[in-house]
């Protein structure tokens, strides 16, 4: 059992905790992933490391609440536990060779962009940061963001906060006005991490993104988190998350990713009717 | 008197009734039954059956035993070689073991040693209240990594020794292959925890959520006051055949399937994993496994379950009594015919189509067997125009696995085969690392759990010589 040392909700559907788990908190880099399950005869999901702190042995999870067993989760409360905590999984993000480098983070993504930042920040890079979200009232994390980039665009889809539209059309404006990135690395939706590539390759710059498929055991078994990168069959869990952008068939991987949409459906509202009824 | 010239029938559920649920299909012996079959051992003079056996089980004592009703005694023989004779009793291969030796055998049908060994080791979970002996501790720590078959069995052997052994686990569950892969019809769960639970009562720790590798290296369990590790990590990543339309919505690799049903208790109605309840499936391979695969969609209420396999029945490597189980429960057995292509659907008119993506289809070639290959089973040749559509809505490959690279990356001066399986010596299962020991599919590739079994019994007696004499 896994305690939960904080607990904070940073907007109405995205909630932040900090989970006591040592081992994981003694190895975790930025780009890799754990995999939990809330409670017994829970499912095992993944999540991307969101943060870590090796003194206190913490690690750092964010999510968004979207189906059953993220509604679950969001129903623990500070000092409570979670069944399993197992990681750290996934190769870390790469860093090596890159001193100047533009971090695009979309939504939820923005949680698992922002250590792949701290990590260019403290190692000295020129760290350009991008974010978007829907509107303002879903914007996580921008101060830390701020802290650790030297320069920080916010984007935001109805123009309520920053500016508005998409993260690419800034992105498309820092290469254009010359900005000569070693990397660019894209994190969040799979279709905005597409666009950010369709942004990139003309240009040729170097574009990593963060894959975040359908998983069960995040050890290489089971090959449900298969992509295929460079027309070969790759294991998120094992050979990513992170992959060249350039080669990712993100066509394929949005399909894949909708294989439970109906089930997920069916679980979110079984929860929900659970839960009117023990208000009631 | 006479000898009964075959094995006393095991009872099973009825295929039309057992198809249906996920039960146990064999039921097991009764009291007057097992002693029958017994009787029927000859207790020859050079007891071919034991030399059959990975883990060399006294067979005829403990036969012998069955015969006098002493069936406690019969278990405390089989205990002494083997770590999980329920298990063994159930999922062994053996008509290719010890059966395969039975002097019986060479006019009749062999005693049934495997049906036997179930009853003794089911009566012992059924009658047997006592605590086991647990020896004194000799104070040296062994680190065994994997909780499948041999990682269980090395750490059950060096456990009697005195050794404190602790169990690494990458998933939730201690069980490896048991729990994730066979499912409950085969091997019920409670019968894998109730020996999970003994090696436990021998003061055997099993840490979870451990991967090693990744949570911890081999090197550093050295650092921890380990003396000797085993490494029993079992066969790794699926295998795809890199074939178009591996991707599409409904293509499962077995271990996703199996495991989504067994380990995650997708084949009870309530879980919260989600897994296709498909109507039509095409399972590609020929293994157990994929008997496992095709028998588990059946019970999830497919109507129609292929089996495609590229050779001919003769060839087919799973067991015969699990193929013969697959026949009877309907089970529709396409042999000679290798899959080239998966179908999907695709709406032109509606890219939103939520059906859009998933499997239709898959297009197989017939097949003949041409010239034997490097192993001497014939090859399969594809007859060249003889495609033809099997319509399904979902496909599971179950065509093997390859290693898993995570130990291998991240362990200094381990040595791997060009398959990836790591290089032992196959006398001690010692890798090229001091101290490092490994076995099982890590190392063979897919095998079976009595293998995987007989390698944790030959490290653990190697680690026990090696700590002994430091």
């Amino acid at each position: 059992m896994y305690r939960i040392v904080t607990k904070r909700v940073l907007n109405p559907t995205v909630t932040m905790m900090d989970i006591d788990a040592p081992l994981v908190a003694r190895k975790a880099e930025a780009g890799q992933f754990i995999i939990l399950r809330v409670d017994e005869d829970g499912e095992r999901i993944p999540l991307t490391v969101a943060g870590y702190d090796r003194e206190k042995g913490t690690v750092r999870i964010i999510f968004q609440v979207v189906g059953g067993t993220t509604m679950r989760l969001n129903d623990k409360q500070e000092g409570e536990y979670i069944q399993d905590f197992v990681g750290p999984l996934g190769c870390p993000t790469k860093t090596d060779g890159v001193k100047k480098v533009c971090i695009v983070g979309g939504g939820v993504g923005c949680a698992i962009a922002l250590p792949v930042a701290q990590k260019f920040h403290s190692l000295g890079c020129e760290v350009h940061s991008i974010v978007g979200f829907r509107n303002k009232d879903l914007v996580i994390l921008e101060d830390e963001f701020k802290e650790c980039s030297d320069k920080f665009t916010m984007m935001t889809d109805d123009g309520s906060y920053g500016r508005q539209g998409v993260v690419t059309v800034p992105l498309k404006e820092a290469i254009d006005a010359g900005e000569a990135y070693d990397k660019v690395i894209a994190i969040g939706p799979v279709i905005m991490m597409k666009f950010v590539v369709a942004t990139t390759k003309p240009y040729g710059v170097p574009t990593d993104v963060s894959m975040n498929p359908i998983m069960i055991d995040g050890t290489g078994m089971c090959g449900g988190c298969r992509l295929t990168v460079g027309g070969k069959t790759k294991f998120a869990c094992v050979d990513g998350p992170d992959f060249d952008g350039f080669e990712v068939d993100f066509d394929e991987a949005m399909a894949r990713g909708s294989m439970y949409a109906e089930f997920e459906k069916g679980e979110r509202e079984s929860y929900c009717n659970l839960f009117k009824k023990e208000v009631q | 008197m006479a000898i009964n010239p075959k094995k006393h029938e095991m009872p099973v559920q009825a295929p039309e009734v057992r198809a249906h649920n996920f039960s146990e299909v064999a039921l097991g012996y009764t009291e007057e039954v097992a002693v029958a079959e017994a009787q029927r051992c000859l207790n020859c003079k050079n007891k071919p059956c034991i030399s059959g056996c990975p883990v060399n089980i006294s067979i005829p004592d403990f036969i012998g035993r069955i015969k006098e009703k002493d069936f406690e005694g019969a278990y405390q023989i089989i205990s002494a070689s083997s770590s999980l004779p329920a298990v063994c009793g159930r999922v062994c291969p053996q008509e290719t073991q010890c059966e395969s030796k039975c002097t019986l055998g060479i006019k009749f049908e062999p005693v049934g040693i495997g049906r036997l060994e179930r009853f003794v080791a089911d009566r012992h979970n059924e009658t047997f209240k006592g605590e086991p002996v647990i020896p004194e501790s000799n104070g040296h720590k062994v680190a065994v990594i994997g909780s499948g078959p041999s990682g269980l069995t090395c750490a059950g052997d060096l456990a009697k020794k005195g050794y404190k052994v602790t169990v690494f686990e990458a998933l939730h569950l201690a069980g490896g292959v048991l729990v994730y892969g066979i499912p409950e019809f085969r091997l019920p769960k409670s019968i894998v925890q109730k020996e999970v639970d003994t090696l436990k009562k021998y003061g055997v720790d099993v840490e979870t959520n451990i991967v090693i590798g990744k949570t911890l290296t081999v090197d550093e369990l050295f650092g921890m006051g380990y003396e000797a590790v085993f490494i029993g990590s079992g066969a790794g990543l699926p295998r795809f055949m890199g074939i178009p339309g591996e991707s599409l919505k409904g293509v499962y690799s077995a271990n996703e399937f199996l495991t989504r049903s067994n380990l995650m208790k997708a084949y009870k109605g309530d879980s919260r994993t989600p897994i296709m309840h498909a109507k039509r499936v095409a399972v590609v391979g020929g293994g157990n496994v994929a008997m496992d695969a095709a028998r588990t969609a059946l019970r999830l209420g497919a109507e129609k379950v292929y089996i495609v396999y590229r050779r001919s029945m003769a060839e087919i490597p799973a067991r015969s009594e699990e193929v013969e189980h697959a026949k009877e429960e309907g089970i529709d057995f396409q042999i000679l015919r290798n899959p080239v292509e998966i179908l999907g659907y695709n709406n032109p008119d509606n890219r939103r189509d939520p059906m859009n993506g998933f499997v239709t289809g898959i297009k197989v070639i017939k097949c003949e067997l041409g010239e034997p290959d490097e192993r001497g089973r014939r090859r399969p040749v594809e007859v060249p125009g003889s495609e033809y559509v099997i319509d399904v809505d979902c496909v599971i490959m179950a065509i093997g696995t390859s290693p898993n690279p995570l130990i291998k990356n991240t362990t200094q001066g381990l040595e791997v085969n060009r398959h990836g399986g790591i290089i032992v010596e196959e006398a001690t299962g010692l890798t090229s690392k001091e101290a490092v020991y490994a076995g099982g599919d890590a190392v063979t590739g897919a095998a079976t759990v009595i293998l995987a079994m007989g390698a944790g019994k030959t490290a653990a007696k190697a680690i026990d010589e090696y700590i002994q004499s430091k």
